[in-house]
């Protein structure tokens, strides 16, 4: 028993939350027919491919990588994507938008607008053309307001619409996958980590990440509290002046609504440090798209998105 | 980076016993609000016509919620200090959510019972206390807040929490922690404040960081259910999460349903080979003998076997809005085991508010709890309850519609 105890010690919080997203992406392993890790080369998902490998190594994931691809992407993600999924020898399905926009499943009102709200719609094409049952997502409970309510196993019906009143209860760590074709059931390993532990975990195991998660020099448009990346899709509008300064960023999402964040941080340590300071929440800061209403997020999250 | 562990625990409380603004306080005293959260709030204060800010707006929900003016679901919350990481399960106190609770407290390894001062111990503060008994978390805080609308006065807490103790001994419940508190001005939440001076135990927030939980998981009894057979190559290895207990290289152990019996060859993971691994790690083990196993079947020490049966009784909350229908089949969920059952018997359906027993029902509607019978089609290696939350706990799916109906502790 001493000894049990002294070990029992050195499991961290951490451990622990590795532990259960472990846990569930072998349950969804063995519950689902046809399930798809959602992997964008952002952070969240890298750390989903870092547990993937320690659940299911020596042996292959029993699932494919799904990339839901806007085509608004960093060119540094989507390097760093494909380098991933090649260094892991996994299967990576990229669904384009583009394709969504050809077939008129998606009208843009202009060309920069942003596509992130429209990501659902090719989701859900991807869902169907590859009948997946379902899709792991590195969505967190921390993340929006929305989202603190999210099971970790969480049931959309045949139209891909989450219901917040018709979610299965989730007890213990006992998750119901079951669907009837057609529907889908969404997989949240990581429903509770934080972004910081995120961070922490990303330094324990030295993940590699795209660069722009490090401080570089970024041309930018002040606009309001954002800082707006200056892209082939951003210019600036008259009267607005482009500034070059060091940046990072905190996530990284569709390129005209994804700002960086001012910052110095060039290794993982200076990133733990500068996120236990921060105060302004990671949506806050860098999502345009959530800061137009306080329901943003859920509405989308009805409509089919992650 | 220092050790942190992790902490979860469940609010509960009626409405407007102050349950938000606790959180809210928490939230806030430890540093776990951003500026932007903050800005909304006051945001949503101002246009409700109030000054300052209103700190239970931070765990306002869905829109739906906000129209109703009430919370509708279990909604999870996280916060850090540089002791822990705590993870809050927020569940609605309204008459109707006894399942919310026990989904928020299932997981948990404390609860906090909300009382107002002004008001005392109520039929819901019973409800919640007998439902923390019954779904066994660890440990309990009863918080008496609103302190400072009863002039703080030492007579009234001693007095609520008298009534609380006769009830938790009814209930065998023990490790009761009172702490009587404002959770608005913020006395004995984070800060100990000068109102109170005749209250010599601990604040709320350090109960939360150095409360011992080392022993809220069964560390006696190895109970491994394998997920997932890995076969690859030359390498097979039987994948899953130690739920209670540990293991060495070399331990005998025993599989169920089967009965074998060989020796831990090796415990595998990703970062190298483990001499011993303990509950909660997830590990991948290596027998020495080759014996057919498959996702269901359990590892366990052979000299501590759990109970192997088809036949069992349990205490069931019904989740579902449709009542529970004898005639329609219904799916155990149990470790990492899906089989069919059959309702032999309700014994008893409990009254939560005057903890009667009441027999003679053939049917349970949501949020009832019962006693009952049921068989299962193939045998289940279970522990009781009490003993072990992990193999002692289940679901019930109904086959036709897929939703989890029920939850339910092996007695
Ligand atoms: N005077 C006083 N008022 C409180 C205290 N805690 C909460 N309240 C008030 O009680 C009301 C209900 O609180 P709220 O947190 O919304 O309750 P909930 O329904 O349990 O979440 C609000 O007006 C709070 O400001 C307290 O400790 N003292």
């Amino acid at each position: 028993m001493g000894n049990l105890q002294a070990f029992h010690k050195k499991l961290d919080h951490l451990d622990i939350l590795e532990s259960e997203a472990i846990h569930i992406m072998r349950e969804v392993a063995a519950e689902c027919s046809n399930p798809a890790l959602l992997f964008s080369g952002g952070k969240d998902s890298i750390v989903l491919l870092r547990l993937a490998e320690k659940a299911f190594r020596p042996a292959k994931f029993p699932f494919p990588l799904l990339h839901i691809d806007t085509g608004h992407n960093f060119p540094e993600v989507i390097y760093f994507r494909n380098k991933r999924a090649l260094e892991l020898g996994e299967r990576l399905v990229v669904s384009s938008m583009e394709d969504s926009i050809r077939q008129k499943r998606v009208i843009l009102k202009h060309p920069g607008q942003s596509r992130n709200a429209f990501q659902s719609i090719t989701l859900l094409d991807a869902i169907a053309e590859h009948r997946f049952d379902a899709c792991i997502g590195g969505a967190r409970r921390d993340e929006e307001k929305a989202r603190a309510k999210e099971r970790i196993f969480s049931f959309r019906d045949e139209f891909g619409q989450w219901d917040p009143k018709n979610q299965r209860p989730e007890l213990w760590d006992l998750y119901n996958a079951r669907v009837h074709p057609g529907e889908n059931i969404r997989v949240f390993p990581i429903s509770n980590w934080t972004e910081m532990d995120v961070w922490q975990y990303i330094a324990r195991e030295q993940l590699e990440i795209p660069n722009i998660y490090f401080a570089h020099k970024r041309q930018v448009i002040r606009r309001g509290n954002s800082l707006v990346p200056v892209s082939d899709l951003v210019a600036p509008l008259d009267g607005e002046k482009v500034e070059e300064i060091s940046v990072r960023f905190r996530t990284v999402g569709d390129m005209t609504c994804t700002c960086p964040v001012e910052s110095s941080a060039s290794t993982y340590d200076e990133i733990i440090n500068e996120t236990a300071v921060t105060r302004i929440t990671e949506r806050g800061a860098t999502r345009m798209d959530d800061q137009t209403s306080e329901a943003s997020m859920e509405l989308r999250k009805k409509e089919g998105y992650f | 980076m220092e050790h942190i562990e992790l902490l979860r625990f469940i609010t509960s409380g009626s409405v407007d016993d102050g349950k938000s603004t606790l959180i809210g306080r928490l939230l806030h005293d430890s540093k776990s609000i951003f500026e932007d959260q903050l800005n909304a709030i006051e945001h949503t204060t101002r246009r409700r016509g109030i000054e300052g800010i209103d700190l239970s707006l931070l765990t306002d929900g869905l829109q739906a919620e906000r129209e109703q003016g009430i919370t509708i679901d279990v909604a999870y919350r996280y916060f850090a200090t540089p002791k822990r990481k705590f993870i809050i399960a927020d569940t609605p106190g309204h008459e109707q959510y006894t399942r919310n609770m026990v989904t928020g407290a299932s997981t948990a390894n404390l609860a906090i019972i909300l009382i107002d001062a002004r008001r005392g111990v109520l039929t819901q503060t019973k409800r919640h206390a007998y439902l923390a008994s019954l779904v066994g978390i660890p440990h309990l805080v009863v918080a008496v807040n609103k302190m400072d609308l009863v002039g703080y006065s030492r007579e009234v807490f001693e007095s609520i929490m008298a009534e609380f103790h006769d009830f938790a001994a009814k209930l065998g419940l023990a490790n009761i922690i009172p702490i009587p508190m404002s959770a608005l001005v913020g006395d004995n939440v984070v800060e100990r404040g000068n109102s109170m001076p005749w209250y010599e135990g601990e604040t709320l927030m350090s109960v939360l960081e150095n409360i011992e939980i080392d022993h809220d998981i069964n560390t006696e009894d190895f109970r491994f259910p394998v997920q997932w057979v890995c076969k690859w190559g030359d390498f097979r290895g039987y994948m899953g999460r130690i739920e209670s207990g540990s293991i060495m290289v070399g331990d005998e152990v025993a599989i169920l349903p089967s009965g074998r019996t060989t020796k831990i060859r090796e415990i595998s993971t990703y970062d190298g080979p483990l001499i011993e691994a303990v509950a909660p790690q997830s590990v991948t083990l290596l027998l020495e003998d080759e014996i057919d196993i498959s996702r269901g079947d359990m590892i366990v020490k052979a000299g501590n076997l759990p109970q192997l049966d088809k036949q069992f009784e349990a205490m069931l909350c019904w989740l579902a809005d449709e009542p529970l229908d004898m005639q329609r089949r219904y799916l155990i969920k149990h470790a990492t085991k899906t089989a069919r059952i059959a309702f032999s018997s309700i014994d008893y359906r409990v009254n939560v508010n005057t903890l009667e027993k009441e027999t003679g029902q053939d049917a349970l509607s949501m949020n009832d709890i019962a006693k009952i019978g049921f068989k299962v089609q193939q045998a289940l290696a279970s522990d009781s309850y009490a003993k072990n939350r992990a193999t002692g706990s289940f679901i019930l799916i109904d086959e036709a519609t897929n939703n989890t109906v029920a939850a339910g502790m092996m007695t």
